[in-house]
C-alpha cells in the first residue's frame, strides 16, 4: 500500500436486495476511484442505492460482485472481524442519525472510536471540541444536546480516529439551513486539514456543489 | 479496545442505575431464598452426620433388647465371657440433652465417640469422668461433671465414659452393645447366651437423614419457587437492558468492534454483574436462613428426633450451590438476547424493537407453549410415579399457568375497550393492552407468588384443621402413664380395675413389612377406638375383626409405601399373616404402624413387657393424684393429653413457621418485580403520554390513570391466581403429600382468607405502582415536548 493508491475503489460492484422471491438490483457494475484528500459527493433519487454503496465502502456490507479496494485492503475477500478491523483503523461513518453513545459524555464519545483505533491523540481532541464549539458541552451527555451540537460530536468523533477515508450519509439531514451549512464548513475544513478523503451522500444540490467531484447514482450505475 | 467497549457498555448502567439495581435485586432477592433454604438443608444434613458418626449408627452391628427394654450388666458379662467381642453402649436424656456412654477400651476403633477418648486426655476421661460436647449443648447440661467442649459432637448429644453417663443418669444398665467388625470364628449363638437381645445389622439402623428427606425436600422445592420468582425480576431487567442497547451494539460494530468479541464482553459484563447480585444473595441468604433455622431446628426435633444445630455455618456445599445456580440462571434469562444480538444485521434498526409491545406470533408461541405445560402436567399426573414426578406436575403446571395468564387477560382488556363509554376510557383500555407484554413478566411473577400463597395457605389449613380433628380421635385417652418396671405395669394396672379406670396397654415392637420398617402395636380394643377413630377405608366390623386376632389395621403411609389396602394381606410375623381390615389416617408420623389387638400382640411376643398406658378418666387431676401419691409414679412418667396436643399443635405451628415466611419472602419479591417493571417502564412511557397530554389530559389524571392500571393488573392476577392456587393446592395435598410423607388429605376452602390474600395483593401493587405513577404525574412539560420536537 502507498499514499498514491486510491483511498476507495470500487471495480464492476453489483448488489441485489431479495424482495419477496425477487431479487431487485441497486448497484449494477459500479466503478469509482477516490483519491485521499478528495471529497465526493453522491446524489440520487431516494431508492437508487446511495446509502448501500456507502456501506459498502465502509464494509458494512458486501458485494454481491465486483471488488472494493478500502485503504489498500480488498474487502472481498476479509472475514467479518477483518472488515470490523478496517472499519475500526481506516475508516469513519458519520450517520444522518448521529449514533452517539447515549450513555457515554460527549468528551467520551469524541474520544471513543479513536480509542478503538488505539491512536488517541488528546491535543487533536482539544482542538476538534474548540473549532466545533463544544468546550462547553464535554461533560454532557448526548441527549442534552441539540441535533446540530449531537452532528458535531459525531464528526468529532470520527475525525478523531485520523480515518484514511470519512463516509458520511446525509450528515445535514436533520438540521436546520444555518445550522446545516455551519456543520459543513467544519467537516469541509478539518477533511482538508487531516486529508482524508470524504465521501458524502447527499440530495441536496447546493452541499453537493461544495464537493471536489459530484456522482449520481441512477438505477444502480454512477453517472 | 477491551477497555473502550468495557467502558461503553457498563456506561449503560452507570446512566440507568434504575435497572441496574432491579437487576442486582433481582437476582440477589433469589439467590438468597434459594441459598437460605440450601444453607438450613446443608446445615440439617451437617447434623445428621455428625449424629451418625457420634453415634455409631450405620458403622457397626448391633446388640439390641428385643422389646424395647434394656440389657444389663450380666448380658454384656456373659457374652464377652463366651468370646463375642462387644462394646457397652449407654443412651439417655438429661437436662434434654442425649447423653452417650461407652468404653473407651473395647470401643472399636473407627467408632466416632472413642476418637474423642483417644484425642483427649484419657486419664481425665475415665477418672474424675468427663463429658464431650459442642459449647450450644453444654450450656444446657447442668452437671457437676467438667465438661470439655468439642465442637465435632453433633448438636443436643454429650458424651462420656460409660460409668460417668450411668452416674449422671442414676441407672446401671445399658441401651445396646457395639460389635467389632472381627468377631472370633466359633461363638456361642446369641439366643442360647442372651435370648431376650437380637443383633441388628448396621445397615437397618433407623436413618434420621432418609426420614427428613420429604421435609427438605419440601424446603428445596420452595427455594426453587423464590428463585423462579426473582429470576422474573432478572429477565426483564435483562430484556429491557439489552433492548435499549441495540443501537449501542450497532454503533459499536459500525465503529469496527468486531461482533464475537462484542458478544464475548457482553456475557463477561452479564457474568461479573451475575456473580455481585448473587454474592449479595448468599449473604442475604445467610442472614434469612440464620433467622429461620431455630424454627426448622425445632421442626426436625419434633417431627423426627433429628437434633439439628442452631447455629449456622458458612459451608461450601450451600454458597457454591447458590452461586452456580444464580449464574446458570442469569445466563439462561441472557441467553437468548445474547443470540438475538448474535443474529441481529449490522446495519438492523438502531431503534429498540418496541419492547413493550409483543407480535401475533409471540403471542401464539406463548399459548402453544403454555397449553404443551399443561399437558405435560397433566400426563406426568396421569403416568408418572414418585416425589419427583409429582414437583414435575406443579413446575409445569405453575409455568405452563403462567405463561397462559398474558393469553387469557388481553381478552378482557379487548373487552373493556369495548364497553367503555368515554374516549379516555377507550384510550385507557387500548393503552392498557398495550402495556401488558411489558408488564407480563412481572404480573407473571405475582401469579406464582400468589398461586404459592393460595396454594400452600389452603393445604396447611387444610392440614391443620385434619391434624386437630386427628388429634381429639388419637389422643383419646386423658392420662398416659409410663411404668418404671413390669411389676410397677401390673399394680398400676390392678388399681386401675379397682377404681374402675379404663386402661389402655400400649404395647409395641418394631417389625418390617414387605421391606418397610414399621411399628407392631397391640390395643385393647374397646369403646374409646371404637368410637373415636374414623378411618379411610374400612370393613365393616374391622373392630371386630381385630379383637378376634382375625385382621389388623395399616397406617395409611404404610399402605401406601407397600402398595397395600383393605382385603390386601400383611405379615406381621414369621408364618403369621392377616388381612387388613381397615386403613386409618395417622398424620405427623413418619413412620409404619399395624395394629393388632391385645390377644394376639402378647402371643406373638409374650417377652414384649407391658410399661405404657393410656387411661380414661374425667377427672384427669385426681386420678393424677392417685398414680403419684399411691402408686409411686413420678410426675414426669405421668403426660395428660392436653400437653400433649398443645406440644403436637407447637409443633405443627412451627413446622409451617418456614413455609409461612418464605411465602410472605416470595409475595414480597413478586411485588417488587411489579414495582422493578413499572419504574422501568416509566421512562419509557413518556412517547406515549405525550400526545394524550397534549390532547388535554392533566398529568396528575395521567398518573391516577397508572394506579388504576396497576389495580387491574392485579385484580386480573388475583382472579386467575385463585383456580391455579386451588390447583396447586389439591397437587400438593393429594399427589406431593402422599408420595413424601404418604398420606392424602381432605381438601378444604378458605373464602376469606383468599379475599384478604386479594386485598394485600391489590394494595401492594398499589404501593409498587404509586413511584412511578408519581413520577409520570410530575414529568416536567418540556420532556414531554421534545417527544414533539424530534430533537430527544
Amino acid at each position: 500500500m502507498t499514499d498514491l493508491a486510491p483511498v476507495l475503489q470500487f471495480k464492476g460492484v453489483t448488489k441485489s436486495f431479495v424482495n419477496g422471491s425477487a431479487a431487485v438490483p441497486v448497484l449494477r457494475g459500479v466503478d469509482l476511484s477516490m483519491d485521499a484528500g478528495e471529497t465526493v459527493a453522491l446524489t440520487g433519487e431516494s431508492g437508487s442505492g446511495k446509502s448501500t454503496l456507502l456501506h459498502i465502502a465502509g464494509g458494512l456490507d458486501t458485494a454481491d460482485e465486483g471488488t472494493v479496494h478500502v485503504a489498500g485492503h480488498d474487502l472481498g475477500p476479509l472475514s467479518d472481524s477483518a472488515r470490523a478491523e478496517v472499519r475500526r483503523k481506516d475508516v469513519a461513518v458519520v450517520f444522518q442519525q448521529f449514533n452517539l453513545i447515549p450513555s457515554l459524555t460527549v468528551s467520551d464519545n469524541i474520544a471513543f472510536q479513536a480509542r478503538l483505533a488505539g491512536r488517541v491523540d488528546q491535543d487533536l481532541i482539544k482542538r476538534l471540541s474548540q473549532r466545533l464549539g463544544l468546550t462547553d458541552h464535554l461533560g454532557k451527555y448526548p441527549e442534552t444536546l441539540s441535533g446540530g451540537q449531537q452532528q458535531r460530536v459525531a464528526i468529532a468523533r470520527a475525525i478523531a480516529a485520523r480515518p484514511k477515508l470519512l463516509l458520511a450519509d446525509e450528515p445535514t439531514g436533520n438540521l436546520d439551513e444555518v445550522t446545516a451549512a455551519e456543520v459543513l464548513d467544519q467537516l469541509l475544513q478539518l477533511v482538508e486539514e487531516t486529508g482524508a478523503g470524504l465521501l458524502l451522500v447527499t440530495h441536496s444540490r447546493a452541499i453537493a456543489a461544495r464537493m471536489k467531484r459530484q456522482l449520481n447514482l441512477r438505477q444502480g450505475r454512477l453517472a | 479496545m477491551i477497555r473502550a467497549c468495557l467502558v461503553a457498555l457498563l456506561s449503560h448502567w452507570r446512566r440507568n442505575p434504575l435497572q441496574l439495581f432491579a437487576f442486582l435485586a433481582g437476582l440477589a432477592l433469589a439467590t438468597a431464598l434459594w441459598a437460605g433454604v440450601q444453607a438450613i438443608n446443608a446445615e440439617a444434613r451437617a447434623s445428621y452426620d455428625a449424629a451418625a458418626a457420634t453415634l455409631g449408627e450405620g458403622q457397626f452391628d448391633q446388640i439390641v433388647p428385643k422389646a424395647g427394654g434394656s440389657i444389663t450388666q450380666q448380658d454384656f458379662v456373659a457374652l464377652r465371657k463366651a468370646g463375642w467381642l462387644v462394646s457397652p453402649v449407654i443412651d439417655g436424656r438429661h437436662d434434654g440433652v442425649r447423653l452417650l456412654g461407652f468404653d473407651p477400651l473395647s470401643s472399636p476403633a473407627s467408632f466416632g465417640v472413642g476418637q474423642v477418648a483417644q484425642t483427649g486426655n484419657l486419664a481425665a476421661f475415665l477418672d474424675p469422668g468427663q463429658l464431650y460436647s459442642n459449647a450450644e449443648t453444654a450450656e444446657r447440661l447442668q452437671t457437676d461433671i467438667q465438661i470439655v467442649i468439642d465442637p465435632a459432637i453433633a448438636p443436643g448429644i454429650a458424651v462420656g465414659d460409660i460409668g460417668v453417663v450411668q452416674h449422671v443418669l442414676g441407672r446401671n444398665d445399658l441401651t445396646r452393645l457395639l460389635l467389632h467388625p472381627v468377631q472370633p470364628m466359633i461363638r456361642p449363638a446369641l439366643v442360647d447366651l442372651v435370648p431376650g437381645l437380637r443383633l441388628q445389622p448396621a445397615n437397618q439402623t433407623s436413618d434420621v437423614g432418609e426420614l427428613t428427606d420429604s421435609f427438605h425436600l419440601n424446603l428445596t422445592a420452595f427455594g426453587l419457587l423464590s428463585f423462579a420468582v426473582g429470576l422474573f425480576i432478572v429477565y426483564s431487567a435483562i430484556g429491557l437492558a439489552f433492548e435499549q442497547r441495540r443501537g449501542l451494539v450497532r454503533t459499536l460494530r459500525a465503529l469496527g468492534v468486531p461482533l464475537g468479541f462484542l458478544v464475548i464482553l457482553m456475557l463477561i459484563e452479564i457474568l461479573l454483574l451475575a456473580l455481585l447480585g448473587a454474592g449479595l444473595g448468599i449473604v442475604l441468604g445467610y442472614l434469612i436462613a440464620a433467622v429461620l433455622l431455630p424454627d426448622v431446628a425445632i421442626t426436625l426435633r419434633g417431627l423426627y428426633g433429628a437434633e439439628v444445630a442452631g447455629t449456622l455455618e458458612f459451608r461450601a456445599s450451600w454458597w457454591a450451590s447458590g452461586l452456580a445456580i444464580a449464574v446458570l440462571g442469569t445466563l439462561a434469562a441472557a441467553g437468548g438476547r445474547l443470540w438475538q444480538i448474535w443474529q441481529m444485521p449490522l446495519l438492523a434498526s438502531a431503534r429498540p424493537r418496541a419492547w413493550a409491545m409483543t407480535s401475533g406470533r409471540v403471542q401464539r408461541v406463548q399459548s402453544i407453549a403454555a397449553i404443551g405445560l399443561l399437558m405435560c402436567a397433566a400426563a406426568f399426573l396421569w403416568g408418572g410415579s414418585g416425589l419427583l414426578a409429582g414437583f414435575a406436575v406443579l413446575g409445569l403446571f405453575l409455568i405452563g399457568a403462567a405463561l397462559a395468564l398474558p393469553v387469557v387477560v388481553r381478552p378482557v382488556l379487548r373487552y373493556a375497550e369495548h364497553a367503555a363509554k368515554t374516549p379516555q376510557y377507550r384510550w385507557f383500555w387500548a393503552d392498557t393492552q398495550q402495556q401488558l407484554p411489558g408488564l407480563s413478566l412481572a404480573l407473571m411473577a405475582l401469579l406464582l407468588a400468589l398461586s404459592a400463597n393460595i396454594g400452600v395457605a389452603t393445604m396447611v389449613s387444610s392440614f391443620r384443621l385434619t391434624f386437630v380433628d386427628f388429634l381429639d380421635q388419637r389422643l383419646a385417652p386423658e392420662l398416659y402413664v409410663e411404668a418404671t418396671d413390669t411389676a410397677h405395669a401390673a399394680s398400676i394396672e390392678e388399681t386401675m380395675a379397682k377404681l374402675d379406670v379404663p386402661v389402655l396397654p400400649l404395647l409395641t415392637i418394631d417389625i418390617e413389612v414387605r421391606t418397610q420398617p414399621a411399628q407392631l402395636f397391640g390395643v385393647r380394643v374397646g369403646p374409646t377406638y371404637r368410637d373415636n377413630w374414623a378411618f379411610l377405608d374400612a370393613e365393616t366390623d374391622a373392630w371386630d375383626q381385630v379383637e378376634a386376632g382375625a385382621a389388623v389395621i395399616a397406617n395409611e403411609q404404610l399402605a401406601r409405601r407397600a402398595g397395600l389396602w383393605v382385603g390386601d394381606e400383611i405379615s406381621i410375623a414369621p408364618g403369621v399373616s392377616l388381612p387388613i381390615g381397615a386403613v386409618v389416617a395417622d398424620y405427623g408420623n413418619p413412620k409404619g404402624q399395624v395394629v393388632i389387638g391385645e390377644t394376639l400382640f402378647r402371643q406373638l411376643h409374650p417377652d414384649v413387657t407391658l410399661q405404657r398406658f393410656g387411661l380414661r378418666t374425667s377427672e384427669p387431676q385426681q386420678l393424677r393424684d392417685v398414680l403419684t401419691n399411691d402408686l409411686g409414679v413420678a410426675n414426669s412418667a405421668i403426660r395428660d393429653q392436653s400437653a400433649i396436643k398443645a406440644f403436637s399443635l407447637q409443633v405443627f405451628d412451627r413446622t409451617f413457621t418456614v413455609t409461612a415466611a418464605l411465602n410472605v419472602l416470595t409475595l414480597a419479591v413478586a411485588g417488587f418485580a411489579m414495582l422493578m417493571s413499572l419504574l422501568t417502564l416509566a421512562d419509557l412511557r413518556v412517547p406515549q403520554l405525550a400526545p394524550v397530554w397534549a390532547l388535554g389530559l392533566t398529568r396528575r389524571k395521567i398518573g391516577q390513570l397508572e394506579l388504576l392500571r396497576a389495580v387491574v393488573f392485579a385484580a386480573l392476577a388475583c382472579l386467575f391466581a385463585l383456580p391455579v392456587g386451588l390447583g396447586l393446592a389439591w397437587v400438593l395435598l393429594a399427589v406431593i403429600n402422599v408420595e413424601a410423607f404418604g398420606w392424602r388429605l381432605p381438601m378444604f376452602l378458605f373464602p376469606a382468607d383468599y379475599v384478604r390474600l386479594g386485598i394485600y395483593a391489590i394494595l401492594a401493587a398499589v404501593a409498587a405502582a404509586a413511584w412511578p405513577a408519581w413520577r409520570l404525574a410530575r414529568t416536567p412539560p418540556n420532556a414531554l415536548l421534545k417527544v414533539f420536537a424530534h430533537e430527544r
